[in-house]
């Protein structure tokens, strides 16, 4: 998934000269999952540097950028550490275009920041703060599940005329490989993909979850369970149709995240289908996600919403 | 590891940097009666210039006192005047090129119409009206232009600090020989963002002027209890970054400093930081009532330092205005706010299709939906929703 990250931005530093790319480590190091490697020597220092060590910087000199014109790329080195710019992004880049009655944008922004468990990172280095950003008008949050994914999404949000909150499953870095075609290419924003047809239940979720829906449904068919499998990709603004249709003809709908239950984005997803589909519902909506703990170190497995625990919930709601 | 630090003196025995050894002096061109300093190296200013800066003086001026008026008389919400800190303002943004971007903190609105923003575009964006460039989404004086290089104002203070320095970098980017321009307040500096943003420009060559205006309050906080050390002017080589203090009631003292700074930070790629010496003779905003925590006779010892009458002085010593035709200003201005205001409070509110628009590009198909189901609502009990019933 990093070479395809990495291809992104270099194919779209070449087709954009107002492009730039920055964050800590991401010059000459290459950042510290070597997102941006070779990308300084590619385009020089100008447009692919270093910056002090305060994501606040970071995110208050991006919207500079990127409301004169330019196109910004911003790395958060970790999800985890974008809290210290969180009153760049939620009062000043989600709003610069609104509260200036569209006299400024920024929309030339993206911010790409690493995120997720599974790697034994503790709770500062695990963390999944999607519901933070989804709670915020005029953000987009978009989340890949693969490597072809990443490549189409990031390239999408890039050109996206809004600031954009890429996160990325850190889990699936260097774990999650398959074919990705060459040149740039786009994946819409807002659209959910089916990603398995199914009859019983829909699954939904994205990011490195994805990998985990497909293991539970890969359990559940032996029991004779059809899973129909969805991956949200775009969290804001979210595909409602697509998730609507497949619950109407399932009748039933799990949600997997790996942030914690409760304020999580399951709860609005939950919500918003429990009115579209009521009447088409067989099961309560069901949730499996990380629990109301700070992400643990040693019970990080425990703490994760696995495929063993999504199994179980499948079956109970099919049981139900 | 940088020269300075590696190729620092060596010292056997302790030895602190004493907290006050950096001495700042402060640049004072003009004296109370309107005469230039003995020896004082003036800034270049023409007449045409000249009049152009008194000219907003006498604007900025009329539009505060009577935009405080019509705050108190019920017919706008808010308001904030700049009476006082004319000099830091005009003198400042007059060093400027129009093609240098202003990002503003709030008080600066004579910035703003030295720029060229007309009269009745004030008003509309302080009666939210439907050609409030804003779109009537922001309280009153939180303006902006493209056009003028202007970016919107926003409440959060200090968020524009680092942002001034990334536009300074598209600046220099864009090969453009233009600048960007910060304002602040003193109590602004004590925010993360200040620390952010100069250090980052510094170390990032952009050609951005951080102009601190130090005003004495942050409301109702007075500069000792918002920091210890020698004002914000001493933070500047800690950032590596050229810094100068001025009077900020001496209009040429401060176009001095700017038009020096400028060419600095073009020349150079580089920042610089401008800490102007002020007092804000109103109150903090039109919630706010001084009295609380200051003395009269501290305004009174103020008031002596008024940076309008004291270039208004110098213009009429320089033979480029009198008396008569100050007065008459005045009365011009008076007039031509009380006109446009008539005018700007009987335009129409905007439609309530804007409520949507500019969340986004575009707006979402959720955004539309919640439009839809909040326009049948107000058509249901239209009496409640006067600003927008009417017109559906």
């Amino acid at each position: 998934m990093l070479q395809a990250i990495n291809e992104a931005l270099s194919s779209e530093m070449e087709a954009d000269q107002k492009m730039m790319v920055f964050g800590e480590d991401v010059g000459h190091f290459g950042g510290v999952f070597r997102a941006t490697s070779g990308l300084q020597e590619k385009f020089g220092r100008d447009r692919c540097f270093n910056t002090p060590l305060t994501e606040q910087g970071i995110a208050g000199f991006a919207n500079g950028l990127a409301s004169n014109g330019m196109t910004a790329v911003a790395e958060i080195q970790f999800a985890d550490y974008i809290f210290p710019a969180i009153d760049q992004i939620v009062n000043e880049s989600a709003k610069f275009r609104y509260r200036s009655g569209n006299e400024f944008d920024v929309g030339g922004l993206t911010f790409r920041t690493p995120y997720g468990g599974g790697i034994a990172g503790g709770h500062y280095h695990s963390q999944s703060p999607e519901a933070y950003f989804t709670q915020t008008p005029g953000l987009k949050v978009v989340i890949p599940r693969n490597p072809e994914q990443a490549k189409g999404l990031l390239i999408a949000s890039i050109r996206d005329k809004n600031p954009v909150i890429f996160f990325e499953p850190k889990r699936l870095y260097r774990a999650s490989v398959g074919e990705v075609r060459d040149g740039d290419f786009v994946i819409e924003l807002g659209k959910a993909e089916v990603i398995r047809q199914g009859t019983d239940i829909t699954l939904l979720g994205w990011g490195a979850q994805m990998e985990i829906l497909e293991n539970a449904a890969d359990m559940a068919a032996k029991k004779g369970i059809s899973c129909e499998i969805i991956d949200l990709r775009t969290l804001s603004p979210w595909d409602v149709d697509t998730v609507a249709a497949s619950v109407k003809k399932t009748g039933r709908l799990l949600i997997n995240h790996e942030a914690p239950l409760t304020g999580g984005f399951a709860g609005e997803i939950a919500a918003t289908i429990q009115e579209e589909c009521f009447l088409y519902l067989e099961s309560p909506i069901t949730r499996v996600c990380g629990l109301d703990t700070p992400y643990p170190l040693i019970h990080e497995k425990e703490y994760m919403p696995d495929a063993l625990k999504t199994f179980e919930a499948i079956k109970a709601s099919v049981k139900f | 590891m940088s020269n300075a630090t590696t190729n620092a003196e060596t010292v056997h025995r302790v030895s602190f940097l004493d907290k006050n050894s950096i001495a700042i002096p402060i640049l004072k061109v003009l004296q109370a009666d309107g005469t230039a300093y003995e020896g004082a190296v003036l800034p270049v200013i023409d007449e045409a210039l000249a009049k152009k800066v008194h000219d907003t003086c006498v604007f900025t001026r009329v539009l505060d006192e009577r935009m405080l008026g019509a705050q108190r008389q019920g017919r706008i919400s808010f308001y904030m005047t700049c009476t006082g800190e004319e000099a830091s303002i005009i003198g400042s943004t007059a060093a400027l090129d129009d093609g240098d971007v202003i990002l503003a903190q709030y008080r600066e609105h004579a910035a703003l119409r030295y720029r060229g923003f007309t009269t009745e575009q004030f008003m509309n964006q302080m009666f939210s009206n439907e050609k409030d460039l804003g779109k009537g989404r922001q309280m009153p004086i939180h303006y902006g232009s493209q056009a003028l290089n202007y970016q919107t104002i926003s409440s959060p203070l200090a968020t524009q600090i680092p942002q001034a320095t990334g536009v300074a970098y598209s600046l220099k980017m864009q090969k453009k020989r233009n600048i960007a321009i910060c304002y602040f307040g003193e109590g602004a500096a004590s925010e993360g963002d200040f620390h952010a943003g100069l250090n980052m420009a510094a170390v990032l060559s952009s050609p951005v002027i951080f102009f601190c205006r130090n005003n004495g309050y942050a409301i109702s906080t007075p500069t000792e209890e918002q920091f210890a050390g020698n004002g914000i002017a001493s933070r500047g080589p800690g950032y590596g970054m050229h810094t100068i203090r001025v009077d900020g009631n001496d209009m040429l003292a401060v176009l001095a400093a700017t038009q020096q700074a400028r060419a600095y930070a073009l020349d150079n790629n580089a920042p610089v930081l401008i800490e102007a010496m002020t007092y804000r003779l109103g109150a903090h905003s039109s919630s706010d009532d001084p009295s609380g925590y200051r003395s009269k006779d501290e305004e009174a010892k103020w008031q002596q330092h008024d940076p309008v009458k004291r270039f208004k002085l110098w213009m009429i010593n320089k033979g480029w205005l009198n008396e008569k035709q100050d007065a008459d200003l005045y009365v011009k201005y008076r007039e031509e706010v009380l006109a446009e205001l008539k005018v700007a409070e009987k335009i129409p509110l905007p439609h309530l299709d804007d409520l949507i628009q500019d969340v986004y590009d575009k707006p979402t198909p959720i955004l539309e939906k919640q439009l839809a189901e909040l326009k049948t609502h107000i058509k249901k009990y239209p009496e409640a929703y006067p600003k927008s019933a009417g017109r559906i």
